[in-house]
């Protein structure tokens, strides 16, 4: 079923499984104790830092499938995409499985753009089990957007860090787990910033034009969500995407955040925060994983975006085009059941909705 | 004594490429074109050399005094040897750097790895 | 047409938020971190151009600063191998391009970072994508100069 934009799934798709694995510097950061593995030296033990990216993609997928039980025989698809040109450390860590392959590319929002189709593809009940991945690293996204690693140069205060990490997760029809019940596919959006240095700002209006876009089409409110979390806008994105939604007369509280801005801790000396793939895909994968399974979460928006640029477009003077996809999860149903039966009362839910509420701002003021 | 004026001289064009790079958010690549082209048109108006005098290592060492070689290389060879003089003389007067700067990149890449940034 | 003049109208709408919206960090410290690291790499330049000129006293000036040039390149180089010199920058910002150690740092900088394509389209066909407009600029712009010399 869909309106406009947004599908709304009938059958709900199952996440069954997930992995993040992050480098050192991100081990260090805010959701550290969350990811399944940290890489203690950024080069994976291989000879390239593209290498080490195929690999911690190759780790990820490898880690959601035993994550949800199965063989590599029992998934049927995988969708996959990253930042490099030709999108190769999807295609050469899909080189060593047995499954079929989509490679994917929506820059930064490729996790949900991927959670997204192969929740449409289980809903239609085509395929039964979808693996999605993405993944980012610091040094090879460097290399190719920005200069060499060694070139003795400041940062702009809006810059972002790239963050060195890939997550995956498993998608079924049966099963038990977080839910996917919703998604809601964004339109290209540019109002023409041109700052490479300033992703946020060009990735924001995206990000505006989604939610609108998906408040509309499933006649929600944010205050129907635990958690609203963008991508990688950044300190100043989501600045920007909190006055834009404002102007629109809808008022982002404290449920409302992004993966960036909370990714690393003020010393870590990232300006804006973190971006990239695998920024999004490792907080979604752990930390966010984490609490829907839980029950913590009852129902997050995760909205992702993505800058898609390249340097061959910016040096001819294009301007950047955003994109952002939204996918909505709910947590298993015998998690809100127990949650629901130990608060039967309606006013102490919302006691306990206000106390999950808190303990974001109170992560959020830490952070800032 | 003059030390203080390389010092002062050195420090002041230094901070007028940072001035460049907080207001216009320009990258290396262009602060070093630049200033080359500022060396450049300091030599071809007979000013860099008064400078120098005082100055010394103080405009020698920014990348102006390579862009101020180039042109008086260029100036002298054309004064000397005519047309093709203009052609050699930059690049003769510079080719010591040049020739530096590409052996020593080459050495130590094959050498050394680059490393991440933390 | 409307629409275009519309969008672009939102778009300068927007860019001057954004102008106004990104953090101002006080200038101060980093021009002053600028140039002390500028001024203290020309006086490291000035005292081995005294060394040279103590140790040969029969060198041509013009002589001199070449070495002076050569060392000060050397040593940029090095620093850059070892991973030191992007620490300097990231502290001193221009203060560190300006030099000619900076031009150093452009050329040496991508030729670490290409090694892994290979010798001849990794190292030699990278390393001057930084520096490369440096050379062409000044040879053009040297080479006028020679060119308007000649009629004067």
């Amino acid at each position: 079923m869909y309106t406009n934009q947004t599908v709304i799934f009938k059958n709900k798709p199952v996440i069954i499984g997930s992995y993040s694995i992050v480098g050192p510097k991100e081990g260090k950061g805010n959701f550290g104790p969350y990811f399944n593995y940290v890489m203690k030296d950024d080069s994976f033990g291989e000879k390239s830092y593209e290498k080490a990216e195929m690999k911690m993609l190759k780790t990820a997928i490898v880690g959601a499938i035993e994550d949800a039980k199965l063989q590599s025989s029992d998934v049927n698809l995988l969708l996959a995409g990253d930042l490099l040109n030709q999108i190769i450390s999807s295609s050469y860590a899909a080189r060593d499985f047995d499954f079929a392959f989509l490679g994917l590319f929506g820059a930064c929002s490729t996790m949900a753009e991927s959670m997204a189709i192969a929740a449409s593809i289980i809903d239609g009940r085509e395929f039964d089990t979808i693996v999605c991945s993405t993944g980012s690293h610091f040094s090879t996204a460097e290399r190719q957007f920005r200069f060499p690693l060694e070139l003795g140069n400041q940062r702009p205060p809006t810059s972002q860090w790239t963050v060195t990490g890939a997550g995956a997760c498993v998608i079924s029809s049966k099963g038990k787990g977080p839910k996917i019940t919703m998604a809601t596919f964004g339109k290209v959006i540019d109002y023409g910033i041109n700052d490479v240095n300033d992703m946020g700002a060009a990735m924001a209006p995206s990000a505006m034009d989604t939610m609108l876009a998906h408040f509309r089409d499933t006649k929600t409110t944010p205050d129907d969500y635990d958690l609203i979390v963008t991508g990688d806008l950044g300190k100043l994105g989501s600045e920007i995407l909190i006055d834009l939604m404002e102007d629109k007369g809808i008022k982002l509280g404290l449920n409302y955040n992004d993966c960036g801005q909370m990714y690393f801790t003020r010393n870590q000396n990232t300006l804006s925060g973190g971006s990239g793939c695998g920024c999004s895909a490792t907080v979604l994968n752990s930390f966010i994983m984490k609490k829907l399974r839980t029950g913590e979460y009852k129902k997050v928006l995760f909205m992702p975006t993505g800058a898609l640029m390249s340097t061959t477009a910016s040096q001819q003077g294009e301007t950047i085009p955003g994109v952002c996809h939204a996918i909505v999860l709910e947590c298993d149903e015998s998690v809100k059941d127990v949650k629901t039966s130990t608060t039967s009362n309606k006013n102490v839910k919302n006691v306990k909705n206000k106390a999950v509420r808190q303990s974001i701002s109170k992560k959020n003021q830490e952070i800032l | 004594m003059y030390y203080l004026w390389v010092f002062l001289i050195g420090g002041f064009i230094c901070m007028l490429g940072q001035v460049l790079i907080i207001y216009t958010n320009i990258t290396s690549a262009r602060i070093l074109v630049t200033f080359v082209i500022i060396g450049v048109l300091l030599q071809a108006f007979g000013i860099f050399d008064p400078i120098s005098e005082f100055a010394r290592a103080g405009i020698n060492v920014p990348i102006i005094g390579f862009g101020a070689s180039l042109a008086k290389g260029a100036i002298s060879g054309a004064q000397s040897k005519g047309l093709l003089g203009a052609f050699t003389g930059g690049l003769e007067a510079t080719a010591g750097g040049i020739a530096a700067a590409i052996f020593f990149a080459f050495v130590f890449s094959l050498i050394f790895k680059s490393k991440t940034k933390s | 047409m409307d629409k275009i003049m519309e969008e672009k109208k939102r778009n300068e709408a927007y860019a001057k938020y954004v102008q106004a919206k990104i953090p101002k960090t006080k200038a101060w410290p980093s021009l002053f971190n600028s140039f002390l690291v500028g001024g203290i790499i020309c006086c490291i330049g000035q005292g081995i151009n005294d060394l040279i000129l103590l140790w040969f006293p029969n060198m041509a000036e013009q002589s001199a600063w070449a070495y002076t040039l050569i060392v000060l390149i050397f040593i940029a180089s090095f620093l850059t191998g070892i991973g030191v010199y992007d620490k300097i920058g990231k502290f001193a910002g221009g203060g560190s391009i300006v030099p000619i150690t900076g031009f150093s740092n452009s050329i040496t900088s991508p030729a670490l970072e290409f090694k892994h394509e290979g010798v001849i389209y990794g190292i030699c066909v990278k390393m001057f994508t930084i520096a490369g407009p440096v050379i062409v600029v000044g040879v053009v712009a040297s080479f006028l100069v020679g060119v308007v010399y000649l009629f004067i």
